[in-house]
C-alpha cells in the first residue's frame, strides 16, 4: 500500500510538472511572437523571430524549410520556426478561439482568410502591395482582397486543369491525348473497348469530385457564371448547372469505364487513384487532378516521365475559350511585427518561390518565376497551364464556407457518382445545402 | 475491482488523536484538503472548467459573440446528420455492450480449458493494446473492396478460388450489338444458324496480355456444307479497327468455348476454339439455332464485399470495435470466474448438473455483478466512439457511419467552425452520460462498503 501512494505521488508530480511546462511554453511562443526587433519597417536589418504554420510535411515540409533557409539568408537575425499541421483550418481556429495564434501561416484556402479576416484575427498586408503587384496578375491579388485591404499573399499554386494519363495504355488504344471534350468520350470508349477502363475517380475524397466538376462547369457555362454561382447570385438549381451535370454524368455514369464501378469508385482515395493507373496491369487509364499528381507518381510508383506517364490540358468542352482552374495556399499574418512583414514579403518573391519549384512538385503564382526553375518538361508542362490559359479560376468550392464547400458539396456529389442519372435532384440537394451554409 | 475507489487516510493513528484545542477543528480540515489539493487542482482544470465552460458556450453562436439561447440545441435537433447520428448511437449502445459481454464470457470460459491459454488470453488481449485510431487504420485497409487490397475480400477470393473453375479470359464486352448477353450467361450470336453458317464472335475489352500465349492471328474460316463455323477474336486494334470484322493483326482467342443452343438457351453441343480463335461444328443438332460464346470461357474476378459501402460501414466498424475490446471484457469476466467458489461449482456437479446447466444457473448469476461492470463500461465506451469512425470510414460513407462524438468533432473542428453547435453536441452527449454514470458510482459505493 505504501508503495502504491509513492507511485500516485509521483505521478501527480509529474502531471504537474507538465502543467507548468506546457503553460510556460504558451508564454514563451506569445513573448517570442512580439519580436525584439530594432530595425525599422522595411527596413534591411530586421531581427526577432516568426513562427509560422503551414499543412506541409514529408518532401514537402523539407521543400518549404528550404525556403524558410533562403529567408534566413537574407535576415541572418530572425530565427523562424516552422510548424506543421494536418488540418490546418482546425488548428488555427482553435488557436484563434484561444488566443494564441502563429505569427504567419499558410492557409488552404481564400474562403478561411476571409472568414479570419471577418473576425479581426488577421492584420492587412497592405504594405507589400506594391511590391507583390509586380509579381503578381491582378486576378491573384484580387483573391487575397477582403473590403479592400490585401490580407493574403498566394504563396504555391495549383493548376487544377490537367489529367493525367498511363502512357502506355493510351498506346496500346492507339490514341492521342484528347483537346476536346467529344474527343475524350470518343477516346473513352477506345480505351474500354483495349480493356482498360478510362477513368479513375478517387470519389471516397469529395473534392476530388468538386474539381471534376468544376472543371465542367468552368467550361459549358463560362467564367462570368462560374462567378455568379462562386457567390451564390444565381442559384445551384440554374439550368447551367444541370448542363454541367449531365456532361459529368457522361463520365461517372460510364460506370464500366470507371476503375472498380461504381462502388470501387466511392472507396478509392485520391493517392489510390493515382496509384492505380500505374499500376500492372494499370486498373484505369487516366485521372482527372491536379498538377500535385506528379508528386504522387514519383512518391508511390514506378513510372516515369514521358515514357510512363504524361499530362494533358483538361479539353475544352463546345467552343469554350481557354480557361483554367486553380487553386492555392495563401500566406496571412496574424501578428504584425518586423519580422512577420519581412516574411510575407519574401513569400511573395519569385526568389522564394523558384527554391521550391526546383524541387518539383510546386506551381508558381508569381508570374516573374521563370520556365527554368522547373526540373522537368512534364513539370513545367503541367505548371504552364496556370499561366497560358487566358481566364484563370480559383477553386469554386473553397470559395464557399466551409459548411458547403468543404462538406456538403462532398457528399452531395458522392451520391451523384452513386445515382448520375439524378441531375435535378443533385441541383436541388446543393441548392437547398449552399442556401443554408450562406444563411448561417 | 473492489479497491479501486481511493481511500484518504489520515495522517495520524486513529488512537493518538490529539486533544482539542484551538486551531486543531482547523488542522483537521486543512490536512486533509492539503493532500487532496493537487487531484482537486487537475479534477477542476481539466474537467470541471472545461464542462462548465462548454455548457455556457453552447448558448453562444458559433462566433461566439451573440448569446443565442437555446437556438444551438434547436439547429442540434433539425439537422439530418446529427439525427442520423443519434440513430446510430442507439444501434451501438443497444448491440455492442451486450456483444462485447457476450463474446467476453464465452472467451473467458473457453480459455480456462484450451492447453495454451496464456497464449490466447494475450492475443485476443493485445489489440487493447493498439491506440484505437492505429486500429481503425488496419481496418480501414483491411476491408478495402478490392481484393488486392483488402485483406478480407483476398480471404474471400482466395477460398472462392479452390471452388470456382477458370475461364480463360476474366471480362469481356461484346465488339457489336449482333452478339448479346453477359460472362455470366455467355454470348449469344443474335443471327439464327443453319448448316453452312460462319458466325464472327467478336470480343472486346479484353487486355492483350490477358489472351493466352499461344494466340495466333484471327481468321474468318470458310463455311462448312453441313455444320457451322466461326471465330471467337479481341474485335481491337489500336484506334478501334472496325467493329465486327477480322481487321490483320487482330489476335484469335484459343480455348474458349463456344456452344450450340436451341430457341429456349439450353446447350446442344460445346467445343472449343484453336490457337487462332476459329471452331467447327461438323454437324447440326436438330432445334440448334444460336451459337454463343460459353459462360466457362469467362471466370468472372470475384469483385469483393463492400465493407466500407454505406450499407455495412457501421457493422464493419462495430466489428473492429468488438475485436479491440472482447479482450478487455475477457480479462476482467476471467478475474471474476477465477474468484468463484470452486465448492459451490463441485456441489453442482456432484448434484448431477449438466456443464451447460452450472454455467446457466450457477456460474453466470454469480458473475453477475463482474458482467454489469463490463455492460456498464462498454456503454459509456461506446456512447463516445469516434477514432474509428474517423479512421475506418471514407469520405464517401462516413455520413452512413456518423455517430455523436463525430458529428461534433466534424461541425467545430474540421474547418467548419461551428463552435456554438458542436458545444450543444457535447452537452446533448454529456446528458446522454449521467444515466450510466450514476449507475456507476452506485456500484463502486455498493463495493467500498
Amino acid at each position: 500500500m505504501k508503495k502504491h501512494r509513492w507511485n500516485l505521488l509521483a505521478l501527480l508530480l509529474v502531471l504537474l510538472l507538465c502543467a507548468v511546462a506546457a503553460g510556460c511554453g504558451g508564454g514563451d511562443e506569445e513573448g517570442g511572437g512580439g519580436g525584439e526587433t530594432t530595425a525599422e519597417e522595411g527596413g534591411e536589418a530586421v531581427s526577432g523571430s516568426v513562427n509560422v504554420l503551414a499543412v506541409w510535411t514529408g518532401a514537402e515540409g523539407e521543400a518549404f524549410q528550404a525556403v524558410l533557409d533562403g529567408f534566413k539568408e537574407q535576415n541572418p537575425d530572425v530565427t523562424v520556426s516552422y510548424k506543421s499541421a494536418k488540418d490546418p483550418a482546425a488548428v488555427l481556429s482553435t488557436a484563434v478561439e484561444g488566443g494564441n495564434p502563429p505569427d504567419v501561416a499558410a492557409l488552404p484556402n481564400p474562403g478561411l482568410m476571409r472568414d479570419f479576416a471577418g473576425r479581426g484575427a488577421i492584420k492587412p498586408i497592405d504594405f507589400a502591395r506594391e511590391s507583390l503587384q509586380e509579381n503578381y496578375a491582378q486576378s491573384w491579388l484580387d483573391l487575397g482582397t477582403v473590403d479592400d485591404k490585401l490580407y493574403g499573399v498566394f504563396f504555391k499554386g495549383v493548376n487544377k486543369s490537367t489529367v493525367w494519363y498511363n502512357v502506355a495504355a493510351f498506346e496500346d488504344a492507339g490514341i492521342e491525348p484528347p483537346t476536346t471534350w467529344d474527343e475524350l468520350l470518343e477516346a473513352a470508349d477506345t480505351l474500354k473497348a483495349s480493356g482498360v477502363p478510362a477513368y479513375s475517380i478517387g470519389g471516397a475524397d469529395g473534392w476530388t469530385l468538386t474539381d471534376l466538376f468544376e472543371n465542367v462547369y468552368l467550361r459549358t457555362a463560362g467564367p462570368e457564371k462560374y462567378d455568379q454561382l462562386a457567390a451564390h447570385e444565381i442559384p445551384w438549381t440554374d439550368a447551367s448547372v444541370k448542363e454541367a451535370l449531365t456532361e459529368m454524368g457522361k463520365i461517372l455514369g460510364d460506370t464500366e469505364n470507371v476503375a472498380g464501378g461504381t462502388s470501387g469508385a466511392l472507396q478509392t482515395d485520391f493517392p489510390t487513384s493515382v496509384t492505380q493507373v500505374y499500376a500492372d496491369p494499370p486498373k484505369a487509364a487516366m485521372v482527372f487532378e491536379g498538377d500535385f499528381v506528379a508528386g504522387v507518381i514519383k512518391a508511390e510508383t514506378q513510372a516515369q516521365p514521358e515514357t510512363g506517364y504524361s499530362v494533358f490540358d483538361f479539353p475544352a468542352i463546345g467552343d469554350s475559350e481557354s480557361v483554367a482552374l486553380g487553386a492555392g495556399d495563401v500566406v496571412v499574418m496574424f501578428k504584425d511585427t518586423p519580422a512577420s512583414r519581412a516574411l510575407i514579403q519574401y513569400l511573395g518573391s519569385p526568389e522564394a518561390q523558384e527554391i521550391w519549384a526546383k524541387r518539383g512538385g510546386f506551381t508558381a503564382p508569381s508570374k516573374n518565376v521563370s520556365e527554368d526553375a522547373y526540373p522537368d518538361e512534364i513539370t513545367r508542362k503541367a505548371a504552364a497551364g496556370l499561366g497560358a490559359a487566358e481566364e484563370f479560376r480559383f477553386d469554386l468550392s473553397d470559395l464557399q464556407p466551409a459548411a458547403f464547400g468543404s462538406d456538403a458539396m462532398f457528399t452531395i456529389l458522392q451520391d451523384f457518382l452513386k445515382n448520375p442519372k439524378d441531375v435535378n435532384g443533385t441541383a436541388q440537394k446543393l441548392e437547398r445545402a449552399a442556401a443554408a451554409a450562406y444563411k448561417g | 475491482m473492489t479497491s479501486a475507489a481511493p481511500r484518504v487516510e489520515f495522517p495520524h493513528e486513529p488512537g493518538t488523536v490529539p486533544q482539542p484545542h484551538r486551531g486543531a477543528a482547523w488542522r483537521g480540515l486543512l490536512i486533509p484538503l492539503g493532500f487532496l489539493a493537487p487531484a482537486l487542482l487537475l479534477l477542476g482544470i481539466w474537467m470541471v472548467y472545461p464542462t462548465i465552460a462548454t455548457m455556457w458556450r453552447s448558448l453562444f453562436s458559433d462566433r461566439g459573440d451573440a448569446f443565442v439561447g437555446i437556438e444551438n440545441y434547436k439547429r442540434l435537433f433539425t439537422d439530418d446528420l446529427i439525427f442520423e447520428s443519434i440513430k446510430n448511437n442507439a444501434l451501438w449502445v443497444l448491440i455492442i455492450p451486450a456483444a462485447v459481454t457476450a463474446v467476453g464470457l464465452v472467451f473467458a470460459v473457453l480459455v480456462e480449458r484450451v492447453r495454451w491459454s496464456v497464449a490466447f488470453k494475450i492475443a485476443v488481449f493485445m489489440p487493447l493494446a493498439v491506440s484505437l485510431f492505429a486500429v481503425g487504420v488496419i481496418w480501414r485497409i483491411m476491408y478495402q473492396q478490392d481484393p488486392e487490397r483488402g485483406a478480407i475480400n483476398a480471404a474471400f477470393a482466395g477460398a472462392r478460388g479452390f471452388v470456382a473453375e477458370e475461364g480463360v479470359l476474366s471480362r469481356a464486352q461484346p465488339s457489336t450489338e449482333m452478339l448479346q448477353g453477359s460472362p455470366a450467361q455467355g454470348f449469344t450470336f443474335r443471327r439464327a444458324v443453319a448448316p453452312g453458317a460462319v458466325a464472327p464472335l467478336g470480343l472486346t475489352a479484353i487486355r492483350a496480355p490477358e489472351i493466352p500465349e499461344e494466340a495466333k492471328d484471327a481468321v474468318l474460316p470458310g463455311p462448312l456444307e453441313n455444320g457451322i463455323t466461326g471465330v471467337v477474336w479481341r474485335d481491337f486494334s489500336p484506334r478501334g479497327g472496325t467493329t465486327g470484322k477480322v481487321d490483320p493483326g487482330e489476335l484469335g482467342i484459343p480455348g474458349a468455348t463456344v456452344e450450340l443452343r436451341d430457341e429456349r438457351g439450353k446447350k446442344l453441343d460445346s467445343t472449343r476454339t484453336a490457337e487462332d480463335g476459329t471452331f467447327a461444328f461438323a454437324e447440326v443438332p436438330e432445334g440448334a439455332t444460336a451459337v454463343a460464346v460459353g459462360q466457362g470461357t469467362f471466370a468472372a474476378p470475384f469483385k469483393g464485399v463492400n465493407w466500407l459501402g454505406d450499407k455495412l460501414i457501421t457493422p464493419a466498424i462495430m466489428f473492429s470495435y468488438i475485436w479491440v475490446t472482447a479482450g478487455f471484457a475477457m480479462v476482467i469476466i476471467g478475474a471474476g470466474l477465477a474468484a468463484i467458489p470452486r465448492d459451490v461449482l463441485e456441489a453442482a456437479r456432484t448434484d448431477g448438473g449438466t456443464e451447460w446447466q452450472i454455467f446457466r444457473r450457477v456460474t453466470v448469476p454469480l458473475l453477475a455483478p463482474v458482467l454489469t461492470v463490463v455492460f456498464v463500461t462498454q456503454i459509456i465506451g461506446v456512447l463516445k466512439i469516434f477514432d474509428l469512425v474517423l479512421a475506418i470510414a471514407p469520405g464517401s460513407s462516413v455520413d452512413d457511419a456518423s455517430t455523436l462524438a463525430y458529428v461534433m468533432w466534424q461541425r467545430s473542428f474540421s474547418g467548419q467552425n461551428l463552435f456554438g453547435l458542436g458545444a450543444a453536441i457535447s452537452t446533448f452527449l454529456l446528458l446522454l452520460f449521467i444515466p450510466f454514470l450514476i449507475v456507476n458510482i452506485r456500484r463502486f459505493r455498493a463495493d467500498t462498503k
